[in-house]
């Protein structure tokens, strides 16, 4: 039985690995289709990554170990990540060696290294990306926990398996301040995996990018693995905000039929959001970076809100 | 004789006296001097850190009588597991410190005699030591004077730079402004315990006992209150920190920031803890608000410093604040009767206590590794050391990334323990302080993002990149007793990230002598490798299997990727086809914190100025650019500018007194004599 568990934990980070890079071009296939260009089609993000492996890496003279080692290390934060959320069985082995703070500590430690490659090998844009970033982070990261505590309030504990169950058990059904938290978790998930209008991941135009500024200087396995992991970031931020505020589909029990169906219904889930997602990027413009902050503000406020709402109304 | 906690303790306070004595026979053999010196303080550390575990971990409680000091007024010590705890702390800092000074002070020979500051080093530990285990007002005070006064001269060691002075003086001013308050508070307290006519009130045993009422309870807290948070930066009382930490010698700067203000904390806990024992909601939500300010100004300040010391002194100012985030928590929680929760707040404030000693004192040994190699401080002129300095680099990163409160390393589980303790605040009774504490936990949550941002920039522009300045100066790496020093302080980061419930486990008895209960019991249950301090639903984290975790996929992917040998090019940057990029396009240390002091500037004061000089008729393109930015701190010109210009005032009017004619003196001394007999009877 522990075995057949460690069994779903494989096969869950099997299908982060899998699935994220098709989500992607689930999005970008929509965005296409939604501006009236033809789609590249669901793989080429597969086919991106694989040309990318099999390129050499071009490495700038001054890059230092940061450079190599942070590749590898945002791969593993979000191989990591993938093993705590709860995306088909809440019965995950690790899922107690991290709750959500863990979780969103884990993004953190992903984004320090990513910032710190930025600046390594000392060109402008590298350093203009990590300090955007780092803002935006700085703020966004508080909003993020404060959406998420607004749950683990209602479901007294920050481990998400046990946020899911609450949540299954009726408990928390329609609560007001669960929708303000729903809110704010969705203006910083654009915030945090890049999206528009926060970040453009399609530019390399100069004074929009932030992220892919950081990132620049990379090329083959090493940006493989960065492109990769953003894939599975947006992946898991959409199973994270799934799992948190809707978990219905997610097996409570080990059998098979269960995690199949809840396969199906991830499935289901993943082209929603897609859907939604594209509907928010094609109808809004990409923001100035000042205005930022009236955008993570807002979102800080929702959540708030939601917290008051959970201790006046609740 | 019997070996107990505290015989190990003073044996080595005793020690660190007699290499004092050692230092004046040495004084012109310097290099042996700094040997041995450096060599007795590290072994005196190590007894203190034998003394102090074993304080704790046996749940000690000696008591130690002095026939010394004031006749009738001997000193008493005392230890007990609190004040084995912060033994603990200060030895285990002070001996990686210790065996990194083997090799830093090494730096000054031939530049200066070195004998005092060797001497103020010992005297320095000497006191700390001294201020935990004291337990009478009189004890306590004077040690916190050998305490101060040391640090004084250390802060004077390079007197010769005015601002040194300076900085050293406003230390000295606001050490004594603290003291004062210190000294009537302790007053308070012993002449409400025996009436004011005995001098028996004077022992931590006498005050405990005394029952004293609310008013001069709140009094007495709030005089104490103040005295600790000027030595420990509390905003808006940390105005010196900044001026004095960097300037002293890198080695006693981590001392500085890294222990001397967890006396401070020390102070504070054992006063309301101990000495006053209950006390009303509101005291702990003072301390918390305070925390909090503290907190998140003091890293925006940090955030805006382009001086590696000074951004990590400000720094030291954001670390207070969150251990009195979870002292003044744990304060509310007590004052309710919810023992468990209050137990939670001060575990996570002591073991963030304990993580800041660490990692503070680890980055102010790695800026000293710097600055002794590049002699330079300002952020600007570094860049690229990374390459010359590998070790300095790494271990710095470690320090960085336990800062930012990353785990796998130590200040996230101090950070992750508050958090549970503010989420469990729905059980709080008072709904104003169910709102406030939510909202604790949001700029709690700032706090660690934007410390994450300062500390990317901290080694962003030190080591990464190319050197900055015009010149790039003979570079070296540290020698080994420094890096030994490093070494060590990162793996204590490490081990307290990956095993916290060791610690926990040993230091649990604090809480429960002082709040009256303890915490492990649920974690124990599940196992070493989890930290569950409420219970397990609640929350669980396991430092151990995130770092194997993150550290088995890495070295899986990295083996997968290398089956088949893929080859690096190394290639100079693409400069996109336009002229050679150079080492000043870099992005600056000024340009990285530019976003975050435009959505913050209204904390601030900032003078911005820039000044184009055109090239005779080509307006469009300027000859040269001058950008001046200066960004200050508003509680100078709210709070001390005041202060200063009041208490010239005064100096003026009572200076009239003084008119140099010795028939007016003669006067005064008549009207005083006369004044004094009237009102004596």
């Amino acid at each position: 039985m522990k075995l057949y568990k460690f069994v779903i934990e494989f096969l869950q980070i099997a299908i982060l690995l899998g699935i994220a890079p098709a989500f992607t071009g689930w999005v970008r296939m929509l965005k296409c289709w939604s501006q009236g260009r033809t789609s590249a089609g669901l793989f080429q993000p597969y086919r991106d990554i694989v040309k990318l492996f099999s390129k050499d890496v071009l490495l700038a003279d001054n890059a230092s170990w940061i450079f190599r080692f942070t590749p590898y290390l945002v791969f593993g934060t979000a191989v990591l990540a993938g093993g705590i959320i709860p995306m088909l069985s809440l019965e995950l082995p690790i899922a107690s060696t991290a709750d959500v703070i863990v979780l969103v500590a884990l993004f953190a430690i992903a984004r320090f290294f990513t910032a710190l490659a930025g600046m390594d090998i000392g060109t402008a844009f590298g350093g203009m990306g990590s300090s955007r970033e780092m803002t935006i982070a700085s703020l966004a990261e508080p909003a993020m926990l404060m959406a998420i505590f607004t749950v683990s309030l209602a479901s007294k504990s920050t481990s998400l398996s046990e946020m899911v169950h609450v949540i299954y058990s009726g408990q928390s059904i329609l609560r007001p301040s669960l929708a303000f938290a729903l809110f704010a978790f969705i203006l910083i998930a654009l915030a945090e995996t890049g999206r528009i209008p926060v970040d453009n991941p399609a530019t390399h135009l100069e004074l929009t990018m932030i992220h892919e500024a950081m990132i620049l200087e990379y090329s083959g396995r090493h940006l493989a693995l960065i492109e990769w992991a953003n894939m599975m970031k947006l992946f898991l931020f959409v199973m994270l905000g799934a799992a948190v505020f809707a978990p219905w589909g997610i097996a409570q029990t080990g059998d098979l039929a269960a995690i199949f169906a809840a396969f199906l219904i991830m499935l289901l889930k993943l082209a929603t959001v897609g859907i939604v997602l594209v509907i928010i990027e094609t109808g809004l413009a990409k923001m100035r970076i000042f205005r930022m902050t009236e955008f993570l503000g807002s979102a800080f406020l929702l959540a708030t809100l939601g917290m008051l709402s959970f201790f006046i109304l609740e | 004789m019997t070996v107990t906690p505290i015989g190990i303790v003073s044996s080595a306070i005793l020690l660190l006296f007699l290499s004092v004595l050692l230092a004046s026979l040495l004084k012109n053999r310097q290099s042996l001097l700094i040997n041995v010196s450096f060599i007795m303080a590290s072994v005196s550390s190590l007894l203190g850190i034998a003394g102090g575990v074993w304080a704790v971990g046996g749940a000690f409680t000696i008591k130690l009588i002095l026939p010394l000091g004031l006749p009738d007024l001997p000193f008493h010590l005392r230890i007990d597991p609190l004040a084995g705890f912060f033994i603990t702390v200060i030895c285990l800092l002070s001996f990686f410190v210790s065996v990194y000074s083997i090799g830093y002070i090494k730096g000054y020979l031939g530049r200066r005699p070195v004998t005092r500051l060797v001497i103020f080093y010992n005297l320095f530990l000497a006191g700390m030591l001294m201020v935990v285990l004291a337990d009478d007002a009189l004890f306590f005070l004077i040690s916190w004077e050998v305490m101060a006064a040391a640090s004084y001269f250390l802060v004077m060691f390079e007197d010769e730079r005015i601002e040194n002075r300076r900085a050293a003086f406003l230390y000295m001013i606001v050490a004594h402004v603290g003291a004062i308050a210190i000294l009537l508070s302790f007053g308070v307290m012993a002449g409400l315990a025996t009436g004011f006519e005995s001098f028996n009130g004077y022992t931590f045993d006498a005050m405990r006992e005394a029952q004293l009422p609310l008013s001069w309870a709140t009094a007495a807290f709030l005089l104490a209150f103040f005295g600790f948070a000027a030595k420990a930066g509390v905003v808006p009382l940390h105005v010196w920190l900044p001026e004095a930490h960097p300037v002293a010698p890198s080695n006693v700067s981590a001392l500085m920031s890294g222990v001397m203000l967890k006396t401070a904390i020390y102070g504070m806990v054992r006063v309301t803890f101990d000495l006053i024992g209950t006390y009303p909601w509101w005291w702990g939500a003072i301390v918390l608000i305070l925390g909090l300010i503290s907190a998140v100004l003091g890293v925006l300040y940090a955030l805006m410093q382009n001086d590696l010391k000074r951004l990590l002194a400000y720094s030291s100012v954001e670390n207070v604040g969150i251990i009195l985030i979870g002292i003044g928590a744990s304060m509310i929680f007590t004052s309710f009767q919810m023992p468990l929760l209050a137990a939670l707040a001060l575990i996570a404030g002591l073991y963030h206590t304990m993580n800041h000693a660490m990692f503070k004192g680890l980055l102010f040994m790695g800026a000293g590794s710097v600055l002794h190699a590049t002699n330079e401080r300002n952020m600007e002129q570094m860049g690229g050391l990374i390459h010359r300095m590998p070790w300095t680099a790494a271990l710095f990163l470690i320090g960085c990334v336990s800062i930012s409160a990353l785990p796998p390393f130590n200040g996230f589980v101090s950070e992750w323990l508050m958090f549970q303790a503010f989420l469990l605040s729905p059980a709080l009774p008072s709904p104003l302080l169910k709102l406030l504490i939510p909202l604790g936990a949001a700029l709690l949550a700032l706090t660690g993002a934007l410390a994450a941002a300062c500390f990317v920039k901290a080694f962003g522009v030190t080591f990464l990149g190319h050197w900055r300045g015009h010149h790039m100066p003979r570079v070296h790496e540290a020698n080994w007793p420094m890096r030994t020093g490093m070494i060590l302080a990162a793996l204590t980061c490490l081990v307290l990230g990956v095993l916290p419930t060791f610690f926990i486990d040993w230091m649990d008895i604090i809480p429960e002598q002082l709040v009256g209960t303890k915490i492990s019991a649920s974690s124990g249950v599940y196992g070493w490798l989890w930290l569950a301090p409420v219970a397990r639903e609640r929350a669980s984290y396991s430092g151990t299997i995130v770092f194997i975790g993150i550290l088995l996929v890495v070295v899986a992917v990295y083996l997968i990727l290398h089956v088949k040998p893929g080859a690096i090019h190394r290639a100079p940057i693409w400069d996109c086809g336009f002229g050679k990029l150079n080492q000043r396009m870099q992005y600056s240390a000024t340009a990285f914190s530019m976003p975050l002091r435009r959505i913050f500037g209204f904390l601030f004061i900032i003078r911005e100025r820039v000044k184009l000089s055109p090239r005779g008729l080509y307006t469009a393109v300027p000859k040269r650019l001058n950008y001046y930015l200066r960004v200050r701190d508003r509680s100078w010109g709210w709070l001390y500018r005041p202060i200063v210009e009041f208490s010239f005032w005064v100096s003026r009017q009572v200076g009239r007194l003084q008119q140099g004619r010795i028939q007016a003196y003669l006067i005064y001394s008549f009207i005083t004599i006369i004044v004094l007999l009237v009102l004596s009877k």
